[in-house]
């Protein structure tokens, strides 16, 4: 069984919907004694950094947390701003603390000038749309996923200052390099949509579901 | 980088995939989760749902609408058309859309722009500008469904939503639309000029080498179209194996 956190926020039907569609059974609850039961979490999340650390800390879902991931080494799977609250800091409408279970901070991304196919453009903030992932030599799917994977992105902000070892994929994105799966341990975290990226979103999904530590 | 995006566009009045022609004569065109699974097929890269129902009871509808679509397809899905409340933005988001596109309530209260991006993010909140030209070669804001000049400068209005948080601007020329002539190059170039969000183009699109216009001219990161699709004059699939031919990055 796999648990949805829910703090509130974010578009957890989503992803519901997508554990349901690969016969993953899973449940959304903000109640750490029906969560406790679930063998894998996931932390969804769409909005600001400060108001889900906020939701997350008046909850009692902090702390627990951490106790299920650092204690009882239950695999976890944040996505999106869910992933971004795995790391230490977010700079995003002022400084925010963020759980310290990898190393990095979640910093602004900016419309900088880039060059394009040889033309001068701005680059588009947010980043939304498809981008293709590049995997480390050491991330278990990357053989097995279609020829060009891409996946969603929509994001204002992103990882900066990460642990090299922890990064599993990555996108292009102007100058930037914008790492989209990490793994520490029992942590993984996604910055773009696994449930929002067709076949290729579906079978990452999946993998945290049957196969991630394992 | 990013690949141009193909959006099919479906209007939905009670529950249903509907087709207008300049407001009159509405005509049925399916059932949105058998659509929505079609583009899905065809590797559409994203859904935009236009609410078009004008009762309270036909929007509750939309949530429903949104929650079953929400159940088959996993790509993005952004939903518009009648908004006007942090309320009924949380219902759609909480129900599995990704995003909300803000019209005519975005230009009687911009604030309302702010209030969306600051709880949910810019990323999921999408402005959307009904464009036409005037005489003196700018282009004027329209409300209520095209039925009312707001006498708002389109360009003006897309630097100050995109600064109030907008993410992302749909915008469709009325001068284009239904032309089946091609996308509004010149509107869409002034409005990309101005601001540094996405841009998805609406409007005109009759064939395939319409939307290798729009992107080979850099105007737009993506574009939307409704009939052609609807109709199956064209499939997304068609068009977007033109666009890798022409070299577009397309996924």
């Amino acid at each position: 069984m796999i648990g949805i956190i829910d703090y509130g926020m974010g578009n957890l039907h989503s992803v519901y919907s997508a554990c349901q569609y690969l016969e993953l059974e899973a449940i959304i609850s903000a109640d750490p004694q029906q969560l406790e039961r679930c063998e894998r979490l996931i932390l969804p999340g769409v909005g600001a950094f400060g108001d889900m650390i906020n939701m997350l800390t008046s909850s009692g879902l902090y702390d627990w947390l951490k106790e299920q991931v650092e204690i009882c080494h239950k695999p976890l799977l944040g996505i999106c701003l869910g992933m971004q609250a795995l790391f230490d800091r977010s700079f995003e409408y002022g400084e925010y603390e963020g759980i310290h279970f990898m190393k990095g901070d979640i910093c602004p991304l900016e419309s900088l000038q880039v060059h394009e196919k040889g033309k001068e453009v701005v680059l588009t903030v947010p980043q939304i749309g498809w981008n293709k992932l590049f995997f480390s030599s050491d991330f278990a799917l990357a053989d097995e996923l279609e020829v060009d994977p891409y996946v969603y992105f929509d994001h204002s902000y992103a990882l900066m200052h990460w642990d090299p070892i922890n990064l599993k994929a990555y996108a292009q994105y102007g100058p930037y390099i914008i790492p989209a799966i990490l793994i520490q341990d029992n942590v993984m975290g996604c910055q773009f949509h696994p449930e929002k990226s067709g076949p290729t979103g579906l079978r990452i999904l999946e993998w945290f579901g049957k196969e991630f530590c394992v | 980088m990013l690949t141009k995006r193909i959006i099919p566009c479906l209007d939905v009045r009670d529950g249903k995939v509907v087709k207008g022609i300049n407001f009159v004569g509405i005509k049925e065109v399916g059932d949105p989760v058998e659509l929505a699974k079609k583009y899905n097929d065809q590797r559409a890269d994203e859904l935009v749902f236009l609410d078009i129902t004008a009762t309270y009871e036909g929007r509750k509808t939309m949530v429903d609408v949104v929650r079953r679509v929400a159940q088959q397809v996993f790509i993005p899905l952004t939903v518009g058309g009648g908004i006007s409340s942090i309320e009924q933005i949380r219902d759609l988001l909480h129900s599995g859309a990704d995003k909300i596109s803000l019209n005519s309530a975005a230009l009687d209260h911009p604030e309302l722009i702010e209030q969306a991006a600051k709880v949910y993010g810019a990323q999921c909140v999408v402005l959307a500008i009904d464009a036409k030209k005037m005489p003196d070669g700018s282009w004027h804001c329209f409300k209520a469904g095209g039925r009312v000049d707001t006498g708002i400068d389109a360009v003006e209005w897309a630097k100050k939503a995109t600064a109030l948080g907008a993410g992302e601007i749909l915008l469709t020329s009325m001068d284009a639309d239904g032309t089946k002539k091609g996308f509004d190059l010149e509107l869409c170039r002034a409005i990309k000029q101005a601001v540094n969000v996405p841009v998805i183009a609406s409007g005109g699109c009759g064939q395939v080498e319409h939307f290798a216009q729009v992107f080979e001219e850099d105007v737009a990161d993506a574009a939307l179209a409704a009939s052609l699709f609807h109709y199956n004059e064209l499939s997304v699939r068609d068009v977007k194996e033109h666009l890798k031919q022409r070299g577009v990055e397309v996924r």
